[in-house]
């Protein structure tokens, strides 16, 4: 646990079991009776970096995180030591996924998830 | 951070500690002592940091910020890191609810201290993709030189 781990390197031939190893970004989701909204902090994930996958009822979010580093930079102290992130999510039923929006800003991730329209809270009037 | 009223909170909370007991003891046994100003880990942003031969390079990664409001202070040899992130969750709305908060929130400051022969006047910073990159140049005497044999 020395602290010569290189800054997140992120050469395309690193090895493939390396390739699997991510780091799980932070989350904030709230519910309100439109649907879900999801905040991911994905630091270094630009737009084009960024992969977001819904297969049935799972919802996959990764990013690979790229920086310039210059050539024969040594590393003396990383936090950071994977540049890759993943995070998975069971979605339930009621989520309408084709409607899924995404906005990435700065390495923030916005993903709204809106209700399918049956399932939207729905005031019943009592006649009579 | 809100503290459970169950037991899972304390149970985690000494799981944390005693891997960061672990970290620390492994620190010790394989050199990397910690300097003075030793630097922490954990925290808002989390920090890399790296040398070349010309500067120092340190990478915060600070998500989500407007870059006019990124504090990047250099004085008597510490490099610090401040600012503020504004909390994404919904305030005010009764109706939602709020089913995960780990994202930092509130005013964050950390602090770096670089070593010798630094130039105070040559430092850099941008932002990018959430990630603030400051690069800190060494003094020209204080770089490495190649002496040519005569």
């Amino acid at each position: 646990m020395n602290d010569t781990t290189a800054v997140a390197t992120n050469t395309a031939s690193a090895a493939p079991t390396h390739a699997e190893a991510a780091l799980l970004p932070p989350v904030d989701v709230f519910e309100d009776a439109g649907g879900i909204t999801l905040y991911a902090d994905l630091p270094g994930v630009s737009k084009d970096k960024l992969h977001i996958e819904i297969d049935a009822d799972t919802l996959t979010i990764e990013g690979e995180a790229r920086l310039d580093l210059p050539g024969d930079l040594e590393a003396s102290h990383a936090e950071i030591t994977v540049p890759r992130y993943r995070r998975v999510f069971a979605l339930s039923r009621e989520l309408d996924t084709e409607k899924v929006s995404a906005e990435m800003h700065q390495g923030v991730l916005k993903l709204r998830l809106p209700k399918a329209a049956h399932a939207q809270p729905r005031k019943i009037e009592v006649r009579g | 951070m809100s503290l459970s009223l169950f037991s899972r909170g304390t149970l985690s909370r000494d799981m944390f500690s005693d891997l960061e007991r672990l970290r620390r003891e492994l620190q010790q046994t394989f050199g990397d002592g910690p300097s003075i100003r030793g630097l922490a880990r954990g925290g808002f942003p989390a920090l890399n940091i790296g040398s070349t031969p010309q500067a120092i390079e340190i990478f915060a990664y600070a998500p989500g910020l407007d870059p006019a409001s990124i504090e990047v202070n250099l004085e008597r040899g510490t490099l610090t890191v401040a600012g503020e992130r504004a909390s994404a969750l919904p305030e005010g709305d009764e109706k939602a609810v709020v089913h995960i908060n780990e994202r930092f929130a509130g005013r964050f400051r950390r602090a770096v201290s670089l070593p010798e022969g630094i130039d105070p006047e040559a430092v850099s910073a941008d932002y990018r993709d959430g990630v603030l990159h400051v690069s800190v140049k060494r003094l020209a005497e204080a770089q490495p030189r190649r002496i040519a044999v005569q």
